[in-house]
């Protein structure tokens, strides 16, 4: 039942990707140069904030973001396994 | 055994605490006008509770902060930004639905350069509340585990 639920999932998950994955740009189509200039031109815009660098790290790139929360949220669950031992041998 | 550090130390953290609090809650919220943003004022708050924490030292602490408190702060900050990033899931994920709708920091920016609108950005500074509060948390709850572990190392 755990391995179907699993399996289940899995095939949801990446039937997603897929789908995702076929709908978008060629490799390499939008340009580095291209992507500033529209970053620049319609943050104010599309966005509705000053600060062009928050509107990509939360907005245009907010998969990148969350890629970021779930490396520290990963090092600190690791740092606090690492020294919990010791705060069982003191109780 | 490890109550802090000098009386000089511990009177220019009197001094500066209150303030690196103040200056990383600014950064954290007026991450969509200014440079910084949650990450960065999340750091510079939880460089306060660590300078506070080498300065008196952990017994200074006791009782008023645990990192199991921290730990489920934590968790609620991604939570939250995983639940701002659903928002605007019908077009996409990650979309800025509240940007420019007029609600919630729904204002509209002049374009050009201009002295900046707080109420405005959309969903950008609810997610900087949330990574600042799990960044801050997070990197707090690391400093104490850490410090009470390195006191039973020394103690043994």
């Amino acid at each position: 039942m755990k391995k179907v639920a699993i399996l289940v999932a899995f095939l949801f998950v990446g039937a997603f990707l897929l789908l995702t994955a076929t709908s978008m740009r060629p490799f390499g189509e939008p340009s580095f140069a291209e992507m500033d200039d529209y970053f620049i031109a319609n943050t104010q815009a599309e966005v509705a904030a000053n600060n062009a660098v928050t509107a990509v790290v939360f907005d245009y790139r907010g998969f990148d973001t969350l890629g970021e929360a779930t490396v520290l949220f990963a090092a600190v669950v690791g740092v606090l396994a690492l020294f919990r031992k010791l705060r069982e041998d003191e109780v | 055994m490890n109550t802090g550090m000098s009386i000089i130390v511990r009177t220019i953290t009197r001094l500066v605490y209150a303030l690196a609090l103040v200056f990383g809650f600014y950064v954290i919220m007026h991450g969509h006008l200014t440079p910084g943003g949650g990450f960065q004022g999340g750091a510079v708050v939880a460089s306060a509770f660590a300078l506070y924490l080498v300065a008196f030292g952990a017994a200074g602490i006791k009782g008023h902060l645990s990192h199991h408190l921290l730990q489920t702060l934590e968790e609620v900050g991604a939570l939250a930004f995983l639940a701002l990033g659903f928002v605007g899931v019908g077009t996409a994920f990650f979309y800025n639905l509240l940007a420019n709708s007029g609600g919630v920091f729904g204002g509209s920016v002049p374009l050009g350069p201009n002295a900046g609108v707080f109420n405005a950005g959309g969903t950008l500074p609810l997610m900087n509340w949330a990574v600042g509060l799990k960044v801050m948390t997070g990197i707090a709850a690391v400093v104490i585990a850490m410090l009470v572990g390195a006191r039973k190392e020394e103690t043994e």
